[in-house]
């Protein structure tokens, strides 16, 4: 799994806490920190042939840079990667997440076993999917 | 006293609970009282002045910005129409962290969780009509402290406003952005060094201005406990206590204008607690560490956040209740002033209701309690005593552990307190999802998740465009050889350790941006990558 920030928004709480339990739940968490662009992400999930990319946003601009790190994903090639969001994201936003692509949204408020669950779910679905180590 | 029951049962950071206390509890009557004092001497445990409420109610200010500078202002006057009594202004990400609003780094995040500011002209426009000379205005500032400083002396000067008469908070408080907040733009020592210049300014300029609010909110949000909170917060005064010092200023002439911000989350007497333990900490520390000789430079006046972090996304209303209780600590405390969070905080910026319902709960509080008749009403009580004193004791300790790991400058940059902070908040979500730590609609008391919809605050996606053109205009019609020659100064001033205000204020007159001046340090003192986590 590869957990990072992405944008300006330095809140980190909840990134770190989701990769604490993540890495307690057995998975292998490369948490990649503050201030990352789509390409830093893309590159680092690349090279450590990561099954979930999480990016936590809490300023509100969730949309804006999904969208930015879907696009990338897809420029690179990288469209078998899932990608995961969470953040204060309101149900509509939530919702246009989905529509751009984004594999789940984990809003503030969801528990953290129920993150944990999802997320190994996902990986589990990227490992076995056809085509999803072709990146 | 200890009985049975005792066990397993603690305060929200540990502390082992009794079923019930006793005078036993407050240990030797002599020292107790000496400890207690009386409010408005040291050691300022039962509030900073002597009257408390009864002279003056606290400040009522609610963070606030958002979008344009226009946007900004129309917020403001629409809380100071409800009766709020200061400004407090909430920058954009962009603004924060040296980017201006044509930077493409910037460009997800104009406007969204504050005012963007470019220009000296952006800072007059957010306080257009708004008199300066009869507003105290925070600012939530700290990379940048030092050039929005600059921005706000010239709006002061297009006012007519004397620099003798502003009052107001710069947080300009680096290290806690090491530690948990995260809007670091230079490495440390650097950093430091314009927080000193900062201060050394306001010191010598703006008498009646806090040039630094020393702040242990964020750390206390990020996820630490009360204890960690009081020892970080000491910890960085304790560090910029010294760096003023040893720049030849005088303790008893700076530290009457250092102020504090603290969190004020959701145990009650506690908290309550923690904030009276704060100022005697610091009256101790002050005597102590800096040999303070007048009762100014001891006492420690603080601003409270309620805590967002408490806040559900579930059952938004319950957070009502919620920042009740947390703004009820923080006057049990003794705040100066304080801000109330919106209901609609675990969900988005806060909706103009959410606003107007944050500030009639501090009147409420304030005009219908009878919270406010009388000075420091915990005193005395045994356990808000013992609890003031084992909080204390606490959070000594961790400020000599901190001490041993070479002061809060060279703590942050080994990573280690942001360990801490991170471990504790992860304890804390594993209680929550353990059912240890009750949160009412997450794990116990939940309803369907179709829930009641709120109207929440919308961002207006259209607004980056705006201050883009804004600013591009500002650039083609100004006088570029003023703001090339301004902008040199500045160079200078950093490279050869002369204090950096001079020369800000001149380039903020000529019109140079936020950017701009920002990279000049950039240029400098280079950027600052935070240790990994684990």
């Amino acid at each position: 799994m590869l957990v990072a920030k992405p944008g300006l928004d330095g809140h980190d709480r909840g990134a770190k806490v989701v990769a604490f339990a993540l890495r307690d739940a057995g998975c292998e968490v490369i948490y990649l920190g503050l201030r990352c662009s789509a390409e830093r992400i893309l590159a680092a999930a690349a090279e450590e042939d990561v099954d979930v990319v999480g990016i936590s946003v809490l300023s509100g601009a969730h949309v804006p840079l999904a969208a930015e790190l879907i696009e990338e994903r897809t420029a690179q090639g990288m469209d078998g990667l899932p990608v995961v969001v969470g953040g204060i994201i309101t149900p509509d936003d939530a919702e246009r997440l989905r529509q751009l692509g984004v594999a789940d949204v984990f809003p503030a408020g969801t528990p953290i076993d129920d993150v944990v669950g999802r997320v190994i779910g996902i990986a589990r679905n990227s490992v076995s999917a056809p085509g999803g180590d072709d990146r | 006293m200890k009985t049975e029951d005792d066990r397993g049962v603690t305060t929200d950071s540990g502390i082992p609970v009794h079923t019930s206390y006793t005078a036993a509890d407050l240990g030797d009557l002599v020292e107790f009282e000496r400890r207690l004092g009386v409010a408005g001497e040291p050691p300022f445990t039962r509030g900073p002045y002597p009257d408390m409420y009864r002279q003056q109610l606290w400040t009522m200010r609610q963070y606030a910005g958002y979008g344009s500078p226009a946007d900004t202002n129309s917020r403001f006057r629409y809380l100071l129409d409800r009766g709020q009594t200061a400004l407090s202004v909430a920058f954009d990400l962009p603004t924060q962290l040296g980017l201006d609003s044509t930077d493409p780094r910037a460009r997800a995040e104009v406007g969204r969780v504050g005012v963007a500011i470019d220009t000296a002209d952006d800072m007059v426009d957010v306080f257009d009509g708004l008199p300066l000379d009869d507003l105290s205005v925070n600012f939530t500032i700290n990379a940048t402290a030092s050039i929005i400083l600059a921005f706000y002396l010239v709006a002061a000067e297009r006012q007519g406003v004397a620099r003798a008469d502003l009052t107001g908070t710069l947080q300009n408080d680096i290290l806690k952005e090491f530690l948990a907040r995260k809007t670091f733009i230079y490495p440390p020592e650097p950093s430091m060094r314009l927080v000193g210049d900062v201060v050394e300014f306001c010191t010598e300029e703006l008498p009646r201005f806090n040039s630094i609010s020393v702040t242990g909110y964020h750390a206390r949000e990020a996820g630490c406990d009360a204890v960690q909170e009081l020892a970080f917060t000491m910890a960085d005064a304790i560090a910029y206590s010294s760096l003023l010092c040893n720049r030849g200023l005088s303790f008893d002439e700076f530290a009457p204008r250092l102020s504090f911000h603290f969190a004020t989350t959701i145990d009650l007497f506690e908290e309550a607690a923690k904030l009276r333990a704060a100022r005697r900490l610091w009256a101790t520390i002050a005597r102590e560490r800096f040999g303070a000789t007048v009762p100014e430079a001891m006492r420690l006046r603080f601003f409270s956040g309620c805590s967002g972090a408490t806040l559900t996304a579930q059952q938004p209303m319950n957070n009502v209740v919620r920042s009740t209780i947390q703004c009820l600590g923080a006057v049990l405390g003794g705040a100066q002033s304080i801000h109330v969070m919106g209901y609609d905080e675990a969900l988005a910026i806060p909706s103009d209701d959410a606003v107007t319902l944050a500030l009639r709960t501090q009147q409420i509080v304030a005009h219908e309690s009878g919270i406010t008749r009388t000075v420091d009403p915990l005193a005395g009580s045994f356990y808000v005593e013992s609890l003031t004193d084992s909080l204390e004791r606490s959070a000594t300790e961790m400020i000599e552990t901190i001490d041993e790991l070479g002061g809060a400058v060279r703590a942050v940059e080994t990573g280690e307190p942001q360990r801490w902070i991170a471990e504790n908040a992860y304890r804390t979500e594993s209680e929550i999802a353990h059912g240890i730590r009750v949160k009412v609609g997450v794990n116990s008391y939940q309803e369907d998740s179709a829930t009641e919809v709120l109207p929440l605050f919308e961002f207006d996606e259209t607004g980056f465009g705006a201050q883009v053109d804004r600013l591009e205009r500002h650039v083609a019609g100004r006088r570029q050889h003023d703001v090339d020659a301004a902008l040199s100064m500045l160079e200078s001033a950093a490279a050869a350790d002369v204090n950096v205000m001079p020369p800000l204020i001149d380039a903020a007159r000529a019109g140079a941006t936020l950017g701009e001046m920002a990279a000049v340090f950039e240029a400098a003192f280079g950027a600052y990558t935070e240790p990994s986590p684990w």
